[in-house]
């Protein structure tokens, strides 16, 4: 680990001028920035440590029936919260799909969203990796690629982006509170994380300094709360990132979808939306036909990036999946296995 | 740069003055205080074999700035005997074989203490693997750490329930 002064502003104002220092990191849990540190992956010169300002380990309910989650509320406070379970479960799901229990004792939301890619070309610092050291070429276009990017990726890079807990976040419109020197300003999630384009180096929004606060649901993404999952495909059963994911909320009026919400994680360098697929299912009936209608339209632009062809058609599949799971509606009590497709599937004597 | 840090380790207050903000709480707590009981693996956050409680709850400690936890209150395998008595996980890790090599249970058993606190799994072996999936074990104890923990936990229950009445 490259050596790094260590500061612990007290107040907000503190830790965003400190934070806009150049080569400074703000530091949470740090369950990975610490491990791309110890892999030299990154070397920031100033670490300030976010993790005891004071205010953001709140979950609010907002007087519109919204939540506003504090930057610092661990992963798995949220999710074993029974209020915000109970109105969000695909994004409690999504939590608890992700990393271990250790992990998500310690992350924290903030960290969550601005967690790096898990290309290991990126975490392998003989290799080179345009996010990196911009300009140095993608080792991943042409090596071992099976698990990259099918969408929105671009010949300087085809990561994507690990996060399960932002891919419901983006089908419910979540937003992303931000606070940096010039003030305070709101980015919806959809638009926080950056295709990488020509500059794979640049991955979010934010400005230099820039800090996540709070991230906000709206009052409206409760109203899918009986009709909501979010299922993920692992090359284990648990404790890996995805392969392919999908968040997919519905709402009935009559046994007709009159709103759908879907979003695709580990498919692109971000959260991926797919408005298309919502459109294709409103007003209709809740039958293979129309799901996997959606799921070619939720696909339509993808293409491979190498050797990973087959995550399109497994792309398709887990949307009507994921469909069919929120159609037939939210269990009243989390799988055993939270977001498995074999939750439930397999017994052991 | 001196800092100077103070942690309850195992109940007892230690002062601890770091050279250094690179330590991790793991690397302080088997390099610094010869609390080696807490194994280093992979040093990633993937193995598990690191898992202390920290003001009660798992973490992996090789993920840990020391200096970040300055206050905690910290948890590690040299603390959760009672004198020559063990802690009730550990009984059951030995009654079940719920080890091989021994390399991965400490990290084993302060999760399994952390995961019956957290109260989540009740008695689905399938929740409980599922709640344990972030510690490893290479010889491929899992049988025998589910059973212990499940047993563990059913000793811990009525144990609590006495003292309760």
């Amino acid at each position: 680990m490259n050596r790094f002064e260590y500061a612990r502003p007290t107040t907000l104002a503190e830790a965003i001028e400190a934070g806009a220092a150049p080569g400074a990191a703000y530091l949470a849990a740090g369950t990975n920035l610490i491990d791309l540190m110890q892999g030299g992956v990154a070397r920031p010169g100033h670490l300030v440590d976010i993790g005891r300002l004071p205010g953001l380990d709140r979950i609010a309910w907002l007087d519109d029936g919204g939540v506003r989650i504090g930057a610092l509320v661990r992963n798995a406070d949220l999710a074993h919260d029974a209020d915000f379970a109970r109105r969000f479960p695909a994004v409690a799901e999504a939590l608890l799909s992700g990393a271990s229990a250790q992990l998500r004792n310690a992350a924290t939301v903030g960290g969550n969203l601005l967690q790096r890619t898990r290309c290991g070309y990126f975490y392998d610092t003989a290799s080179a990796c345009n996010k990196r050291d911009p300009g140095a070429g993608c080792d991943a276009v042409g090596g071992e690629n099976r698990l990259h990017a099918i969408l929105g990726w671009s010949e300087h890079c085809i990561a994507t982006h690990p996060s399960d807990f932002c891919v419901p976040l983006a089908a419910l419109g979540a937003v992303v509170e931000v606070q940096g020197a010039a003030g305070q300003r709101d980015i919806p999630l959809e638009d926080f994380h950056l295709l990488p384009g020509g500059t794979p180096e640049r991955e979010t929004v934010l400005d230099r300094g820039e800090l996540v606060i709070a991230v906000r649901l709206p009052a409206d993404a409760a109203r899918f709360a009986a009709h909501a999952r979010y299922l993920k495909v692992r090359e284990r059963t648990s404790f890996a990132f995805a392969v392919v994911s999908a968040a997919a909320a519905l709402r009935f009026e009559g046994g007709v979808v009159v709103e759908a919400r879907i979003a695709l994680g580990g498919v692109a360098l971000k959260p991926w939306r797919v408005r298309a697929a919502e459109a294709a299912l409103r007003g209709a009936r809740p039958h293979q036909t129309a799901f996997r209608q959606a799921a070619e339209a939720a696909l339509a632009e993808a293409t491979p990036s190498g050797d990973n062809a087959f995550k399109i058609e497994l792309a398709r599949r887990i949307v009507v999946r994921a469909l069919t799971l929120a159609a037939a509606g939210t269990p009243a009590r989390m799988p055993a296995l939270p977001a498995s497709p074999f939750s439930g599937a397999i017994t052991h004597a | 740069m001196s800092l100077s840090i103070t942690l309850t380790i195992n109940g007892a207050a230690r002062t601890i003055a770091l050279d250094d903000p690179r330590v991790t709480l793991l690397d302080l707590l088997r390099e610094r205080l010869d609390l080696t009981g807490t194994k280093k693996g992979c040093d990633r956050g993937q193995c598990g074999a690191c898992t202390v409680l920290v003001n009660g709850r798992r973490i992996n400690a090789c993920l840990a700035l020391a200096v970040s936890h300055d206050g905690a209150d910290v948890l590690t395998i040299e603390g959760v005997a009672q004198g020559a008595q063990l802690h009730p996980v550990q009984a059951a890790f030995i009654a079940h074989d719920g080890l091989q090599c021994g390399f991965c249970t400490p990290g084993q058993i302060m999760s399994a203490i952390g995961m019956i606190r957290e109260a989540q799994a009740g008695d689905d072996p399938e929740r409980v693997r599922e709640a344990m999936s972030g510690n490893l074990c290479r010889c491929g104890a899992y049988v025998g750490i589910t059973e212990a923990i499940l047993d563990a936990q059913r000793t811990m229950t009525a144990v609590g329930r006495r003292e309760a009445a």
